[in-house]
This record gives C-alpha cells, structure tokens and sequence, in this order.
C-alpha cells in the first residue's frame, strides 16, 4: 500500500480547488454567452486529481474523456490554456503541445479507450517504461469500445489503466439503466484483468489504485480496470437541467460527501491548509482561468484556418477551395 | 393548422403514431425520462409508458442492433441516435445489417425501422454533434434517407417513415428544431416518403436542397427576386428514394441548376443530384450546374463553423455565377 506524502496529499488539495473554482468560473462565463459548453467538475475533483498525481507527467499517458481537463494541472499549464481555446471553438484547441502526454478532449464516447490500448501496445513496443490512464465514463462503459478495448488489453497485457469514473449518471440514464452487473469493476472478469473498486471521493484510495496498478502494469503484468465510484454533483452540461431526474434527497446526500470538503477537514485537522490558503488557491485559480480566456480570445486564428491540418498536402481540389475560401475572405467572390 | 417549430412537430408525431400503432416503440439514449436532450420525445414515456418508451444503455450499436431483432418479432422500432455523428458507432448494424434486413432474409421479414437523429451545424455543438453524413447514408442500399425543411413536413414524414415497412433514417436540422416555424395541419398529416416540393416558385434557375439548406435557399430566392430574379427552390424532402421527375421538371422548367448542401463536397450526395440532372435533363441546361457545398475538411469546431456552412452570400454568389453564363 503506498499512501501519498503530506506534500502530494496538499497539492492535491490545491488541484482540486482549483479545478472546481475554475469550472464555476467557466460556467458563469458560459451563461454569459463567452464560452462553449461547459461540463462542470463539481464532484470528480479527488478521482481525477489523485489519479494524475499517481502518475509520472514525464512517461505516463493520459487518455481523456471530457471532463478531466481541469484537474489534470499536474501535466503542466498547457493544459488549462488549451482547454479554454478548445472551449471557445478555436481550432488550436486541438492541439496540445508536446512532450505533454495528454491527448485532446473525446467526444465520440469510449473511442479513446482502444486508443489507449494501442498507445500502450505502442509503447512496450518501444521500450517506453510509461502507462497510459484512460478516463471514461459509467455511461461509456455500455459501448462496444470499451469491451473490445478490455479484451484487447487483456490479451496483449498492455500497461493500460481504465479508470471508470462512475458519478452514477450518464446524462439522465442512471447507472442501474446502464447495467446489470454488481459492478463496473466486476467487468474486468471478462478481459482477465484485475478489477478494483474504490471511493472516489477519497483521494487517498484513489492514488493507491492508480499507484498499485501501475506498479502492476510497469512490472509487465498489464491492465487494470478501476471503478472510482463518485457523484456527479452538478448538471451535466451547460446544456442540461438536471432538476428534471435526479431525486433531489440523493443529491443532497451526496453533497455530504463532497470530496473537496473531505479532504479540506482532514488536511486543516493536521495543521496542512486554512482558510487563508484557501482563498489564495481560489484566487490564483481565477486569475489562470481569466488568463487563458483573455490568450484564446485573442488568439489569432487565420483566414483559411478552417482547411488546414485535415491532410498534409492539399489535394488539387482542396487547393481550389483554399481560393475559393480565401476569396469569400475577403469578399472578392 | 397551428404554428409548431419543428422540434413540436415531430414530437406531436411521435405522440400520434404511437397512439395510433401499439407496435411503435421508442429507445434511445435519455429519450425517456428526461424527454430526449432535446425534448423530441417528451411526454411520450409518462403516457406511453417504460414497456414502450425504452432509456437505453449508452450504445448506439445495440440501439441500431436491437431494433432489427424488435422488428423481426413484429414490433416497429423508432430508435433515437441523440447526434448522426454517433451514428458511426452503429455503422456496422445501420448499413450491414438494418439496411439488408429484407434483403439477406429474401423478404421475409419487414424491418420497419426508424432511425431518427438531428444532424447539420449552426449551433456551437462539441465535435461530430454536426456532421451531414446524409451522403454516406445514401449510398447504403436498402435506407431510405428522409430530410425534411419544415415542420409540417417534418411531422408528415416521421408519420410515413414510421409506417413504412423499410428502414428510414430521419434526419433532423439541429437548427430547425427551434429555428423553423411553420403552419402544420392538425390530426393525420402523411407526406408520401419520395415526393419533392416546390418551396418557391421560379423559372430562372432552381436551386435543389434539403434539410437547412432549403431555408437558406428560400432566403436566396427571396433577396434576388428583389432584383427581378425568379429563383426556384426544389425541396428534396428525402434523398432515397428519389423524386427523379421532380428534378427533371425542374431542371426543364429552368435550364439553370445550382446544387447546395452542407456536407463534405467530396462524394457528397450533391455529386448524385448533378449525375442526375445530367442524365435526365442534359439537353435543357443552358449552363453548367453548380455545386455549393462544405469543404473537404470534417465539420469544423465552433469558431470556423460559419465560414464552413454554405450560407446566403455563398448560394447566392453561385446562382449569379450560373445566371451569367451566355
Ligand atoms: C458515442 C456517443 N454517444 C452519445 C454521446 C452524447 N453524450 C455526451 S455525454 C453523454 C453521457 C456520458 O456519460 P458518462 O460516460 O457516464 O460520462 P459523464 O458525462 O457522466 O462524465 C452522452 C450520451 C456522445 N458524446 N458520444
Ligand atoms: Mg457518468
């Protein structure tokens, strides 16, 4: 069993008040009709944290959803930066820039799972000592990616770790809709790798899963499937009203055990945080999550933006609509 | 005839045909309870309850899947892909399997299946929330392939897509779903599946589209009629099967075509429409026809959407290149 120092258990803490602040942050601004879409943080903060601090930012991969970007502070500034970029629709967004082992956001759910799978195939190929963590959710793990990934993992023993955030939703569809097994976790049985359960709202479990399975996955014995079992404690998105299907009495449960205020007890209990530190980690969150707006705001975004990247060389015709795009620019058509 | 937008429309269809037809069952992702993340759906599962109004695991393939088996035991399966671009992950059971029902089984069974999903940009969606991938679809034998470009239709095609005893994909524009608002009849309103319609009169040149960009068209034809310009608008209303007749009276009628649609211009079911025109009205062009169109890139993200949708300006700008040929 390895715990986290009292110095990881405290930047933890920071990253996670971070990432909470800046994610009300971003949804104030959404309602204000700044930024995109925003899916709030609220109630992921210990599983996602403790997770990217049982890593090694300098060899491990981490394989996103959607959710995650906040927390992951740990593998550097870039991240945040690029998150808002991504946010507001410019299309840097995409590209987070090297070496930083973080690949872009996921839409199309679970497809980042053999993703990560071939990344970590594609590593012991190469003699790269890394792992590679993959977030994805309760409701994913109903797709057909995540269960030929598993399979896949398990055959080749890559040294992947699918971390299962379980906040018991997947928009409106709760997890008893979702499956019929006692478990997330329980699914690992079918790929013939461990499968562990833990709080997610405990840092200290969290961190211990990630670091036991990656000590597990160095050591040559492949994958890991994690269930870190949480609440989603806010909407969905921006876009969802989720007073329409979460019982409220559940929800109010669940704030009992609101993983920021958890940790935060326990860590002012030891002399390690205060009310002062906590509101100079709020306020340096704000002032990072300001900055990377005003930078994507004003970054600058060329006229044919929009048909760069897609192939490395323009086809002919390609070239003709780069004209003919260029053209409509500049209102020359 | 009451004013609905088209998301109320294909709501009210819904509603009717499964009170009409106890077979009709509804699933998808969050299309129950919570009404679908558009509401389409809404109130059908407190009326119709969960036996028929199914909140399903969050898996296109095993939606796509299950409603071939539901069709075989008699059921008709109105199955919800909450985005088209999701549709991907159905691939495999949409065109390898729902799509040769009929034909892998010789016509033994009917596979009456609707696959309803709203596609097309404009609203600031994360990715493949926008893609038109109509064209793709198209080019699977054994779909047919519904888009309509107005509420009323939309609730007249869903009845018929519903009771056709092929599979239909439903295509529904993101932005009409609030955007478009139109005069729908009460009661049973049925749009045959295959039957195009005229949305403005003209006989300088025809604009052929569909979905969104029928609204588009229409707003082109209405700014150049201020310049005396009569600018038809054909509204394809389902590209498979297709109105062929229509096209080719059309074209006839006005000698001058320009094609506009919002997907990828590569292989984009706008290449079928010119194929068509070419083979049934050659002799009546007095110009080449026109593709407007997206470009070669995927449906772009938020800030580049506007430049990749065709717009008023860019239809417009076609149909004065087509109108000043000699
Ligand atoms: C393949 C696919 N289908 C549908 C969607 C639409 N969608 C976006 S988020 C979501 C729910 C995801 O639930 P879960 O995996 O539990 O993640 P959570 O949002 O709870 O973090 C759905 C259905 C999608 N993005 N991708
Ligand atoms: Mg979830």
């Amino acid at each position: 069993m390895t715990r986290p120092s009292d110095g990881q258990r405290r930047q933890m803490l920071v990253d996670m008040v971070s990432a909470r602040t800046q994610s009300q942050r971003m949804w104030n601004l959404q309602r204000q009709g700044q930024i995109g879409t925003v899916a709030p943080i609220d109630g992921h903060e210990a599983t996602i944290v403790a997770a990217a601090h049982a890593l090694d930012p300098a060899h491990d991969w981490v394989v996103p959803q959607y959710r995650e970007p906040l927390a992951l502070r740990r593998y550097g500034p870039e991240v945040l930066e690029q998150f808002l970029l991504y946010n507001i629709g410019h299309p840097a967004g995409g590209h987070i820039p090297a070496p930083i082992r973080v690949l872009p956001n996921q839409i199309s759910l679970a497809t980042q799972l053999p993703h990560a799978v071939g990344l970590a195939w594609g590593m012991t190929l190469q003699d790269d000592p890394g792992v590679v963590l993959a977030f994805f959710g309760d409701g994913s793990s109903s797709q057909g990616d995540f269960y030929e990934a598993g399979n896949l993992a398990g055959v080749l023993k890559a040294p992947v770790i699918f971390l299962c955030v379980n906040n018991q939703w997947a928009i409106s569809t709760p997890v008893h809709l979702q499956t019929a097994a006692e478990s997330f976790a329980a699914k690992a049985a079918a790929f013939g790798i461990p499968g562990v359960k833990v709080d997610g709202n405990d840092v200290d479990a969290v961190y211990e899963a990630v670091h036991g399975a990656r000590e597990r996955a160095r050591s040559g014995l492949g994958a890991t499937l994690i269930e870190a079992a949480l609440y989603r404690l806010g909407a969905h998105t921006t876009a969802d009203d989720p007073t329409r299907y979460v019982p409220a009495e559940d929800l109010a449960a669940a704030r009992r055990n609101d993983p920021i205020a958890i940790l935060r007890s326990r860590l002012e209990a030891e002399g390690l945080w205060d009310a002062a530190t906590q509101s100079e980690v709020e306020s340096a969150a704000l002032t990072a999550v300001d900055a990377a707006h005003e930078r994507a705001r004003t970054m600058p975004l060329a006229p044919d933006a929009l048909l760069d990247h897609c192939v490395s060389e323009d086809s002919p015709r390609l070239a003709r609509q780069r004209l003919a795009l260029l053209a409509e620019v500049e209102g020359t058509r | 005839m009451t004013e609905l937008n088209m998301l109320e429309a294909i709501n009210e269809s819904l509603h009717a045909e499964m009170a009409r037809d106890e077979r009709v069952v509804v699933l998808g992702e969050d299309v129950g309870r919570n009404g679908g993340v558009f509401r389409a759906t809404e109130g059908l599962y407190e009326k119709f309850g969960e036996r028929r109004v199914y909140d399903s695991p969050l898996s296109e393939g095993v939606i796509a899947g299950a409603t071939v088996g539901l069709a075989i035991a008699g059921l008709v399966p109105v199955a919800e892909m909450q985005f088209l671009g999701f549709a991907y992950q159905a691939m495999h059971q949409i065109a390898g399997q729902v799509a040769r029902l009929r034909y892998r089984t010789q016509g033994r069974f009917d596979p009456a299946i609707t696959i309803r999903a709203p596609f097309g940009g404009g609203v600031r969606t994360p990715e493949l929330h926008s893609d038109s991938l109509e064209g793709q679809l198209a080019n699977i034998a054994g779909l047919k392939v519904v888009a309509p470009a107005t509420a009323a239709d939309a609730k007249g095609l869903l009845a018929s897509a519903i009771r056709d005893p092929d599979p239909v994909m439903f295509l529904e524009p993101l932005r009409g779903y609030r955007g478009i608002r139109d005069e729908v009849p009460e009661g049973e309103h049925l749009v045959p599946l295959g039957s195009a319609r005229t949305a403005r009169p003209g006989d300088d040149l025809v604009i052929i589209a569909w979905s969104h960009q029928v609204e588009m068209a229409c707003r082109v034809s209405d700014r150049l009629a201020g310049e005396g310009l009569s600018i038809r608008v054909l509204d394809l209303r389902s590209l498979v099967p297709l109105d062929v007749a229509a096209i080719a009276e059309a074209v006839d009628a006005c000698g001058r075509v320009v094609v506009s649609e919002e997907a990828v211009q590569t292989g984009g079911f706008g290449g079928e429409i010119v194929a068509t025109v070419v083979e049934e009205s050659f002799w009546s062009l007095e110009a080449p026809v026109v593709r407007v169109s997206g470009y070669d890139v995927p449906y772009p993200v938020g800030m580049l959407e506007d430049r990749y949708i065709p717009d008023e300006d860019r239809i417009a700008a076609a149909v004065r290149r087509v109108l000043e040929v000699a």
